[in-house]
């Protein structure tokens, strides 16, 4: 499954410095869909390259970072049971504190 | 309040609440006494001359038309009462309308500066910095004069110069959560200008407590974000973030820099979401979130989850009050201080493993046989540097032993004794981490310089340039 993914508010830094990713994803059989749970730990395991806890705690991201897909809160589309579609764009994006 | 049980930070706290309540009233009755004196001057000149006094009362700016606004005003704002959006109704609500911004840094700037040239008829300035030269290449109300001095007095300088009709009060000090309520409550919208974590959390609950609107905005290198919070059933900053991010996610302007536009960027969005609350026009940022990505000018609007019924601060349950509010440990919530300062000074390694500057300059100028290493990022490395140091950014160290080990060779050519190792960084944190590691991996003696490049300014060289 082809996605977009963004990093930003300093996620960017654990992978690379790479902003924008163009990726495909299997999903874990092939009837099954891919759901966010999945896409996090292939993020974490394929994509993260250094200091793993400044993205995820436990199975999820970790406390001040925003989940956003096409546009929208992953708050409002079902959390990390979310199921990915084609194409989606996923961002995630830490919170800012300066000024 | 039962003034037995009254602690002394109590009573201080009531003073300095009444001293500030009888400034503003000072304020007031001063501006209505020359708006008196003006009256009475035009009435005995119409008595004078009936037919220019009408022209007078035009141009003197203190009459009120029917519409509410004076012509002073209708001219000085005349740009604004042109748009059928907002016109005369929008001007009069903004005129009417108190708003207070909390920092006036980076953000704070074009914020203060946006709300005293439209005409908001009380603008509130919080903040306990004073200016400093490496802020003004962002902070744009300050100017070069005012370096060393308050940061809120500068910035209501700057304001009165651009706008001397509007009430612009001046709040030289921390807003904390001793004194939050007291000075938020005189306001109808808050815009969060800071610069750090706790002071979010803490300004977000007060703005509950209060039923306060909020305008929060953050900037950081090259990326900005920009929200209203608690406004027309939106959330509040809890229920996006109801635990907070660990202190090491939490980046400085002071560490990792910032392009003086990008907090100018989103401080003018801020300005523009409290002029629209202001005057009740348009539709806020409220459960929407902008990110500024200034490196490929984009900007996105994406829409937040809604409020949280278990928010602790506006959850059907909520356990916040003004109580418990006022004592509220949000430094110890959120493990980070309520300022962007310089991180504390950590004690990683024995003081045997440490020497100062001085020390350092000792044993250059024994020309004892040694290595300087420099642990910080290449970025740094470029800035400025003490020339005999070898660059090996700390993240790179476990890759690079060789390299250390190859230099520390070199080192002791032409000497009949083994070469030491010293690390250096800006503070004297990571060099503490770099030695740990060193020491563990073959480099025992390894030790670091006290302080880092900032002692070294201090205590040895003084022309070293500080960043
Ligand atoms: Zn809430």
């Amino acid at each position: 499954m082809h996605l977009t993914l963004e990093f930003g508010g300093g996620l960017d830094l654990l992978c690379q410095s790479v902003k924008i990713h163009q990726v495909d994803v299997a999903p874990k059989d092939e009837n099954a869909k891919l759901t966010m749970r999945d896409l996090l730990a292939w993020v974490r395991s394929s994509l993260i390259k250094e200091r793993p806890e400044m993205f995820m705690k436990g199975d999820t991201v970790r406390p001040g970072v925003l989940v956003l897909v096409n546009d929208c809160d992953w708050e409002l589309c079902g959390g990390i049971d979310m199921e990915l579609e084609e194409k989606d764009v996923v961002v995630f994006i830490s919170t800012l504190h300066g000024g | 309040m039962d003034n037995m049980d009254c602690g002394v930070d109590d009573i201080v706290r009531e003073i300095e609440k009444l001293k500030l309540d009888k400034k503003e009233i000072e304020n007031r009755i001063g501006q209505l006494e020359a708006l008196l004196s003006k009256k009475d001057g035009d009435a005995s000149q119409m008595e004078d001359n009936q037919t220019s006094s009408n022209f007078n009362s035009m141009v003197d700016g203190h009459n009120t038309f029917y519409n509410g606004l004076t012509p002073g005003m209708i001219y000085r704002y005349s740009r604004h009462l042109l748009l059928p959006d907002f016109g005369v109704e929008g001007q009069k609500n903004l005129s009417m309308s108190s708003i207070l911004v909390v920092g006036a840094g980076g953000l704070g700037s074009p914020v203060v500066l946006y709300l005293a040239s439209c005409g908001v008829g009380c603008l509130g300035i919080v903040d306990s910095d004073v200016v400093e030269l490496n802020n003004l290449h962002r902070q744009i109300v300050h100017p070069e004069a005012y370096v060393g001095q308050a940061k809120v007095k500068s910035a209501a300088a700057t304001c009165r110069a651009i706008n001397s009709s509007i009430n612009i009060v001046e709040h030289n000090e921390a807003l904390q959560a001793s004194n939050a309520l007291d000075i938020i409550n005189k306001y109808d919208v808050v815009v969060d200008a800071t610069d750090n974590l706790p002071s979010r959390y803490m300004i977000s609950d007060c703005c509950v407590l209060l039923d306060k609107p909020l305008i929060s905005g953050a900037a950081l290198g090259l990326e900005g974000q920009l929200t209203v919070y608690h406004h027309k059933g939106g959330p509040c900053y809890r229920c996006l973030f109801p635990i907070p991010p660990p202190a090491a996610a939490c980046q400085r302007c002071s560490d990792s820099g910032v392009l003086g536009v990008v907090p100018g960027v989103i401080g003018c969005f801020q300005a523009l979401e409290a002029i629209k609350i202001a005057s009740c026009i348009g539709e806020s940022l409220s459960g929407k979130l902008l990110i500024l990505d200034a490196l490929s000018s984009r900007v996105r609007i994406v829409k937040l989850r809604g409020r949280s019924l278990h928010c602790v601060s506006c959850g059907e349950n909520a356990t916040l009050s003004q109580q418990n509010f006022r004592t509220f440990d949000y430094e110890g919530f959120t493990q980070s201080p309520m300022s962007d300062k310089a991180p504390p000074k950590l004690s990683l390694i024995s003081n045997s493993a440490r020497i100062s500057s001085r020390e350092y300059k000792n044993l250059i100028d024994n020309h004892e046989p040694r290595m300087l290493l420099d642990v910080r990022p290449a970025h740094h490395f470029r800035i400025t540097a003490i020339p005999e140091a070898i660059n090996i950014p700390l993240s790179m160290l476990a890759d690079e032993i060789s390299l250390v080990k190859s230099c520390l060779k070199d080192a002791e050519k032409g000497s009949t004794k083994g070469a030491s190792l010293y690390v250096v960084c800006r503070r004297g944190n990571d060099s503490q981490r770099a030695v740990e590691f060193l020491s563990k991996n073959g480099f025992s003696g390894a030790k670091d310089i006290i302080g880092g490049l900032e002692s070294w300014a201090q205590d040895v060289d003084p022309t070293f340039p500080i960043y």
